[in-house]
């Protein structure tokens, strides 16, 4: 049975084309993915994400079990409000989700994970919180729209009730705050600024055709798909699994390895692994000549070895090809990708393609 | 809903043949296949000459969303092939049946044609 969030009527009102994702109805265009994609580089888009799992983690245990439980460090979370981007790892290192995680207070973390992931997230998180002094509270009363773009803050203001304004209106990038029923983060998954965010179900259709008034153009997964890998963000499932580890999937950067004493999940295979030599590198694809990279296509690095692809596209920004791939640590600035029997050139880049609308190696 | 001009001929892998007055075919993807695909951004055509089987891939259609083989309706010979494509693929989701077309063939003989359906058959194909 295929799950619809509370905005599914929105989405055909909107002439939303319809495409399962991980089990749910979900719009992944309304007309055209590009003009969509461009509305948010240049303007302001929405995205209805209320398939994702909010869930409230709450107790006088909540810090230190995250401690545990995470492969960042929620210790870094000084302020209210401040948002956290960490991988969930298993004993082995693999990672079983990448998630943001928002400090509210000492006893209250709001955690977003994957739509997809959901089942064996909720079961892995109530695993290991035995012993730990928290209450697990799934959100599913929740809805969330991601308003993304450089006018996605001045129009959403202008969309939001008047008492959640005040609240956000001074907000700092990477941070939430709890508006009463509302919660606002200025946070996303496109490389733009703006806001995501979490407001009673029962309120959110209304809210959509507000934001649409005002401007903001409805968006599919489409476009969130091209502009997160335009942006260098990787995709749970496709970037990184539980069997890569957050060393050769490009997220060393969120692993917190001090202090030394925190004994998080999975730290002692990942150390191990940094130890005896980490041998592969996510790194950036741009395909020289025309064509479109997809993922699991073939990397030929000459000399050294061979690569995949993990997730790829076209770049309605650069007009190129793009993709992440997995390749040899040895990997320098160029390599071939095999597409239908032919290799084709393309250049090795750090995983980030686009930032503020230009390319980021040029 | 999808533009299916009556006078072409279709195929149940989305593709309509258009014949010529000099007997040759020309050949693109329905307004209902470019629908499916979404924005296209590139288009691999096959080369000038090239001999092929009815139900072979004779090109690449790709959107942002998938890759998609275009297969020839018929036994034939690529005789032209539309290069305009390879520097404006969106030309297909505005024109599917005019700029939008994709290849010509000149067929080793008419009667596979008769194989092909009609404008009718093709809508209630794609209802299914």
């Amino acid at each position: 049975m295929s799950q619809q969030t509370v905005l599914y009527d929105k989405h055909i009102e909107y002439g939303g084309k319809i495409v399962d994702f991980a089990g749910w109805d979900m719009p992944v265009n309304y007309g055209s993915q590009i003009e969509e994609h461009n509305r948010v580089r240049n303007d302001a888009g929405m995205f209805d994400v209320s398939h994702m799992t909010i869930i409230d983690l709450t107790g006088e245990g909540v810090k230190a079990f995250l401690q545990k439980l995470l492969a960042n460090d929620v210790d870094k979370l000084k302020h209210s409000g401040k948002a956290l981007y960490s991988c969930m790892l298993n004993e082995d290192g693999g990672v079983i989700d990448d998630l943001i995680v928002y400090y509210m207070n000492d006893n209250w973390y709001r955690v977003v994970v994957n739509a997809a992931t959901r089942d064996k997230d909720m079961a892995w998180i109530d695993q290991q919180s035995t012993g730990f002094d928290i209450e697990i509270n799934e959100r599913t009363d929740l809805a969330m729209i991601a308003v993304q773009g450089p006018k996605a803050r001045e129009k959403a203001i202008e969309a939001l009730p008047v008492d959640v304004v005040e609240a956000v209106s001074e907000l700092e990038r990477f941070y939430g705050c709890d508006c009463g029923e509302w919660f606002v983060g200025r946070t996303g998954y496109t490389g733009e600024d703006g806001f995501e965010i979490m407001l009673p179900d029962t309120e959110a259709p209304a809210f959509w055709d507000r934001l649409s008034e005002v401007g903001v153009k409805p968006c599919g997964l489409g476009a969130r798909d091209t502009l997160r890998l335009e942006a260098g963000m990787n995709l749970y499932g496709t970037d990184m699994t539980e069997n890569t580890s957050p060393l050769i999937s490009g997220l060393g950067w969120t692993l917190a390895w001090e202090p030394e004493s925190r004994d998080f999940i999975g730290r002692k295979a990942i150390q191990k692994e940094r130890e005896t030599g980490v041998q592969q590198k996510l790194v950036g694809l741009v395909l020289e000549g025309k064509g479109v990279l997809r993922g699991h296509q073939k990397v030929i690095v000459e000399g050294i070895g061979e690569g995949e692809t993990t997730s790829g596209t076209f770049s309605p920004t650069l007009k190129q090809a793009i993709a992440f791939a997995r390749v040899p640590k040895e990997t320098g600035d160029s390599c071939e990708v095999e597409i239908r029997g032919k290799r084709l050139p393309a250049k090795v880049i750090k995983p980030v393609f686009v930032r503020d609308g230009k390319p980021t190696w040029q | 809903m999808s533009e299916i001009p009556s006078e072409l001929k279709y195929t149940k892998s989305h593709e309509w043949v258009r014949t010529e007055d000099d007997g040759s075919l020309t050949i693109g993807i329905t307004d209902h296949a470019q629908e499916l695909l979404g924005d296209l951004v590139f288009v691999e055509l096959p080369d000038v000459g090239d001999e092929m089987s009815a139900e072979d891939a004779a090109c690449v259609v790709e959107s942002v969303k998938a890759a998609s083989d275009v297969y020839m309706p018929v036994n034939g010979e690529i005789t032209a092939v539309n290069d305009a494509l390879a520097d404006a693929p969106e030309t297909i989701n505005d024109s599917p049946y005019d700029d939008g077309w994709l290849f010509k063939v000149s067929p080793s003989s008419s009667d596979q044609l008769d194989d092909l359906m009609d404008a009718d058959s093709y809508e209630t194909e794609i209802e299914d």
